[in-house]
């Protein structure tokens, strides 16, 4: 390793006029490395869009696949328009628009309830300001999954159960988004809202013509991170979505397991794969092609 | 607060009324019931409740079911934070070496973020199938007969390989950021004062490094707590018999299957206390973790 090292300053000091050509042995173990940790995450997920163009059969006898079959168009098919469950009332677009309405609703929900609170909090001289930052705060520190049957009966006595806002709002009772933009806040320029107090406007112009503008890219973070969060949401929708109408994507995976549990005839593989790769692949396209907003929103947030 | 605030009352009010309102309704108050019915014995039904003091606690530290949640989840964050910190650290270093390529890599190494935890576990479920399983069959090779639902030990090995891949995506990104903002200034010093990586890495890379670590410490700690519920529910699949539990899920199991009101809301409690307990630490730290920086 030293002397690899070694090597490597000595060929940046030689004159230019003889390259030292060596084997870069370090760079290739590192790329190595690197390529068996991409491959590590790729490949399961490649045998599952593999394996959801294969029939049933074929998944049950040899697991999942490596090549492609001639099922996928039968397989999507099935997991986004066959009709399911219990009721028989449910499929893949239901699902599908579920999921949607959850992440949406989740993400745009959070974003502008944190937005104004954390406004309040920062630019308002308000004499219970610390006591309501606390108040919120407190929130950051217990997770959902921690006061879950309580959370539950809670709802049921609203009789929130089997709604959206059931579904939506008690996920929403977190200060994450909240802390975020205060983060955000304190960092803005304290001249600029003394210019515009100059200028004379008000609170909720400078909210909506300045500071709401100024904050696009950190809304555009939050959103990724908010959406993804929501959309993936197992638990809670689980417990609190018994209406096979109401079910989300994610939660529609636990469909699967308990049909997979029964284990009288032979799962549908094939259909389960391809719901699986219909539930990852909205997030998963998201994160990829925003990834720059996605990881800046992330390290900046600290969650 | 700025130096410049409004001075406006009504206003703020108004801003904070949503967020107020929703976590009164659900924070505070099911937090507060969760105390509450912690005290309680209700019967299966609902119809009647007794005041029992701290008996539903006494109860859980004679419940064997309850001992091996608890023993099964200390050694599953333990390990599953090791390895998803360690596996990421060493993709994120040299990730933030190579010169060639280092975007793709990050993309390729980041997007599993964005898969759920259940549809993770579900390919979990299909690897590592008794019958049909490809890790199964890779292991049968090896001579290990693995078998998934049957085998605690099996089943936990599943259930945390499955969990630390699924973690090494939001490790990988806080640790690449992390060693990202180290000045250059920093790496060429240590680049002279010492010509072996390794020593480099662990003298000067890595003290560095230590507040992101210990930051993500903490996020592991609490994902390998909370959000590996999809994963066991589904590599579980929904019955729990005499699988591996974490202490989320036991609450779940008492709470829903079994009915036990009264002793979920005891396991809710200490689990409450024990989140935070870890974020006191995380908060003193992140105090701290200014001088670093």
């Amino acid at each position: 390793m030293a002397d690899l090292t070694q090597t490597r300053v000595a060929a940046t000091v030689t004159t230019p006029t003889r390259p030292v050509r060596r084997i870069p042995w370090e760079a290739i173990g590192d790329h190595a490395i690197l390529i068996a940790g991409a491959a590590l995450m790729l490949v399961p997920v490649y045998m599952m869009l593999a394996s959801s163009s294969h029939t049933d059969i074929t998944i049950h006898r040899n697991g999942l696949q490596f090549g492609f079959g001639d099922d996928m168009a039968a397989n999507y098919n099935a997991a986004l328009f066959e009709y399911g469950g219990f009721t028989n009332t449910v499929n893949g677009m239901t699902m599908l628009g579920n999921s949607m309405i959850l992440g949406l609703g989740f993400a745009i929900g959070k974003i502008i309830v944190g937005m104004m609170a954390a406004y309040a909090i920062v630019y308002f001289r308000l004499r219970f300001a610390t006591l309501a930052f606390w108040v919120i705060f407190t929130t950051l520190l217990l997770p959902l999954e921690v006061r879950i049957l309580p959370s539950y009966e809670v709802i049921t006595w609203m009789n929130l159960g089997n709604t959206y806002t059931g579904l939506i709002v008690p996920l929403i009772a977190s200060a994450t988004a909240t802390f975020f933009f205060r983060q955000f806040f304190m960092s803005v320029p304290e001249e600029l809202i003394e210019a515009a107090r100059i200028d004379g406007a008000g609170p909720f112009k400078f909210f909506i013509d300045i500071l709401v503008p100024l904050s696009r890219t950190m809304i555009a973070a939050m959103f990724i991170i908010m959406f993804v969060y929501g959309w993936n949401q197992y638990l809670w929708p689980t417990l609190i979505t018994t209406d096979e109408t109401l079910f989300t994507l994610v939660r529609g995976i636990r469909q699967i397991m308990q049909a997979y549990a029964d284990g009288s005839t032979t799962p549908e593989y094939g259909e389960a794969a391809a719901l699986a790769l219909i539930a990852m692949a909205p997030p998963v396209l998201i994160v990829v092609f925003f990834q720059n907003w996605f990881v800046k929103g992330l390290t900046e947030s600290d969650k | 607060m700025k130096r410049a605030a409004f001075g406006h009352i009504g206003f703020p009010i108004l801003l904070l009324i949503p967020q107020l309102a929703i976590i009164a309704i659900f924070f505070y108050w099911p937090a507060a019931y969760a105390v509450q019915s912690s005290f309680y014995l209700q019967d299966p039904f609902g119809f009647t409740s007794a005041y029992v003091g701290f008996d539903n606690y006494a109860r859980l530290t004679r419940s064997t079911n309850y001992i091996n949640a608890a023993r099964f989840t200390l050694i599953f964050t333990v390990l599953v934070t090791f390895f998803s910190l360690a596996l990421a650290l060493l993709l994120a270093v040299k990730a933030d070496k190579v010169i060639r390529g280092a975007k793709t890599y990050r993309t390729l190494l980041m997007w599993v973020y964005a898969v759920a935890p259940p549809v993770a576990g579900l390919m979990g479920v299909m690897l590592f199938d008794q019958g049909n399983g490809n890790i199964t069959a890779l292991l049968e090779r090896f001579g290990w007969d693995f078998t998934v639902g049957v085998n605690y030990w099996d089943t936990a090995i599943a259930m945390m390989v499955v969990s630390v891949w699924k973690q090494i995506p939001v490790n990988f990104i806080f640790f690449l950021s992390g060693l990202q903002a180290i000045p250059r200034s920093v790496r060429e010093a240590a680049m002279i004062d010492n010509r072996s990586g390794t020593a480099r890495f662990w003298q000067i890379t890595f003290p560095l490094l230590a507040p992101t670590g210990f930051f993500l410490l903490i996020i592991n700690i609490t994902y390998s707590l909370f959000d590996t519920f999809g994963i066991i529910d589904t590599l579980v699949r929904g019955e729990p018999g005499n699988n591996p539990l974490t202490l989320v899920y036991r609450v779940f199991v008492d709470g829903f299957r079994g009915g036990d009101l009264g002793g979920s809301s005891a396991q809710s409690v200490v689990l409450m206390i024990l989140v935070l307990i870890l974020t006191i630490v995380q908060f003193r730290f992140l105090e701290r973790r200014i001088h670093y920086t």
